[in-house]
């Protein structure tokens, strides 16, 4: 059992979900409100690590993280180091591989809200920010759940994009789903059973814990 | 300085815009008073209850309520909603859907200490009749019990002015009844404008102190229920109002006596007539209960009364009450009156019978004014 791959994965998986978070919350209710000629283009935008093959996302990834392309150099000038082969890249690599997995199902969400419920808060008086926090975000949350399990479980599972950005640095940037495949590489069925169990046993859990906590709810939409 | 008592708790509204959506609309509501929108969809009545409420904000034009600017496009004020103390309640009743109808409530409290607002939501909830169901879901209650939280939390409010958006249209019609009686009741209660937004028109003459006909943003004519039913300012303002006897007549003047002239018909009219200059065309209005039926073969005094002969060309009969339509030998223009069925029947009413009427000369509403190109067309 790889121990060292096992927390690599859960604190890029752990990472990933808590910066899409306020992402996925900002970005989903400004697409699901917004009126603008560019929406269409913002939505296949956030959309397309959904469909680009992960062995391409991972090309351009690893070539914008480069020291030659403007993101890798100002990386480098910033921190000193760079972006490939660290565990910082993968991290990076990992936000935008599961953009659309966080802002989707919360902008569906936001969507689902009939646009008088807010009106009804403001001629209650409540702010703005009262809305929000009252109506508009408990009504979220079974979005918001679904958006962080899917983020969760798609990062313990991505494979090519971390592959081609991070390599597989032990310790740094192999994760569980590299490590395996570097079991069976090497003919060692039964670690890459192991791991793949408890794979199997983390996502199961996690899911099954995200999904209870967003069915625990009387109400239902009217 | 003490307010007049005449603005005091009054809303007024006179907003104007060419477009998006078109408004011209001017109408006041006193403290205590149920005033009605009416007119057909798309005449901006929901518009207007929006830019009360500041969830719309029109080009130009003011909203004032007890003797406070809420909106004056001149001084490029518009006050938030949530400053403008306004209890609303929507079509579709917007209950927060996460919330217990208790919760619903306590949130329109927030003027109220803390402590004391789960006691009173409760307290609104007995008052529209929801004690015992403080603690249930927006799903787990009926289409008449969720327009009572929304009340509720409209009322909860305090507000200055209730604005009502077709409130009874997505509950059935025996529930309709009880909401409509219990609205009448809480009136008495609460002494603050109430504005009602209806495209029911019966439910406007029920509840509503005055009438205010809207079309195409534009309030057409505002009064008491009756006057208007009787004395529609317009052709178009009578046929917002389904009224049907509408006709085109002349003035004319026959030994130095005013009468008005309906293809061959010289009418009596009670009054009115003498301001109208001879000759002009114009419009009248007849409310079909100023529709006398003669009784076949035994004439009566009344009969004398602007007598006119026509043809039944339509009779429908709803339940006791048959609807009887008149054609004429002069024009395309029909009468047409309700009379009990068995009435009909006595006087042996059928189709293609010919029938002799007498119009009230009391009951003939003028229209002078109205060009008669554009209304003719219209109709």
């Amino acid at each position: 059992m790889d121990w060292a791959a096992l927390s690599v994965s859960l604190r890029l998986a752990a990472l990933t979900c808590l910066v899409l978070l306020p992402v996925g919350l900002l970005l989903g209710r400004a697409l699901a409100r917004a009126r603008f000629r560019a929406k269409p283009l913002c939505e296949a935008l956030v959309a397309l690590p959904l469909v680009l093959p992960p062995t391409v996302l991972g090309f351009y990834l690893m070539m914008g993280f480069g020291q030659e392309a403007p993101l890798g150099a100002l990386w480098q000038r910033l921190t000193g180091s760079g972006l490939n082969f660290t565990f910082t890249g993968i991290l990076l690599a990992s936000l935008v591989a599961n953009l659309p997995f966080a802002v989707q199902p919360v902008q569906r969400a936001f969507e689902a809200i009939p646009p008088n419920l807010r009106e009804a808060a403001w001629c209650s008086g409540l702010s703005p920010w009262q809305t929000l926090w009252r109506i508009e975000l408990p009504l979220v949350w079974p979005g918001l759940v679904s958006a962080l399990a899917l983020t969760f479980a798609h990062t313990l599972g991505e494979f090519g994009v971390i592959l081609m950005v991070g390599g597989a640095i032990d310790g740094e940037t192999r994760t569980l789903a590299i490590a395996i495949y570097d079991r069976v590489q090497a003919f060692d069925e039964t670690g890459a059973a192991t791991m793949s169990a408890m794979l199997l046993a983390v996502s199961f859990v996690t899911i099954g814990v995200v999904y209870g906590l967003a069915g625990r709810r009387r109400w239902r939409h009217g | 300085m003490p307010r007049l008592a005449e603005t005091e708790g009054r809303l007024s509204v006179a907003l104007h815009q060419a477009g998006p959506i078109p408004l011209a609309a001017e109408f006041e509501c006193a403290a205590g008073e149920l005033l009605a929108l009416v007119g057909p969809s798309g005449s901006g009545k929901t518009t207007l209850l929006r830019a009360i409420a500041g969830l719309y904000r029109p080009a130009a034009g003011h909203i004032a309520c007890d003797g406070e600017a809420w909106f004056d496009a001149d001084r490029g004020l518009a006050r938030r909603p949530q400053e403008r103390r306004v209890g609303i309640v929507f079509q579709d009743y917007a209950l927060f859907p996460h919330l217990t109808a208790r919760d619903n409530v306590r949130l329109a409290l927030g003027h109220v200490e803390p402590g004391a607002r789960a006691a009173r939501a409760e307290q609104w909830l007995a008052r529209v009749r929801l004690d015992g169901l403080a603690g249930r879901y927006p799903a787990e209650l009926s289409g008449g019990q969720r327009q009572r939280v929304a009340l509720a939390r409209a009322l909860a409010r305090e507000p200055r002015v209730l604005l009502l958006d077709e409130p009874f249209s997505a509950v059935d019609q025996v529930t309709r009844r009880r909401l409509q009686r219990e609205l009448a009741l809480l009136r008495e209660a609460i002494r603050i404008p109430i504005v009602l937004v209806t495209h029911d028109l019966d439910e406007a003459v029920a509840l509503a102190d005055r009438l205010c006909v809207l079309h195409g943003g534009r309030t057409l004519q505002a009064g008491a229920p009756g006057e208007l039913l009787r004395h529609p300012a317009s052709p178009e303002v009578a046929r917002l109002l389904d009224r049907h006897n509408v006709f085109w007549g002349e003035v004319v003047t026959v030994a130095g006596q005013r009468y008005l002239q309906w293809g061959p018909y010289r009418l009596e009219v009670a009054e009115g007539l003498e301001a109208v200059a001879e000759g002009t065309r114009l419009a009248w209005y007849l409310p079909d209960s100023d529709v006398v039926l003669h009784r076949r073969g035994r004439p009566s005094r009344g009969d004398r009364e602007n007598p006119v002969s026509g043809r039944v060309i339509e009779m429908v009969i709803l339940g006791g009450m048959a609807s009887i339509t008149l054609g004429f030998d002069h024009g395309r223009e029909t009468l047409r009156f309700d009379i009990a069925t068995h009435a009909a029947r006595r006087n042996g009413l059928a189709r293609g019978e010919s029938v002799t009427v007498s119009l009230l000369a009391g009951g003939i509403h003028l229209m002078p004014g109205v060009d008669p190109a554009r209304v003719e067309e219209s109709t």
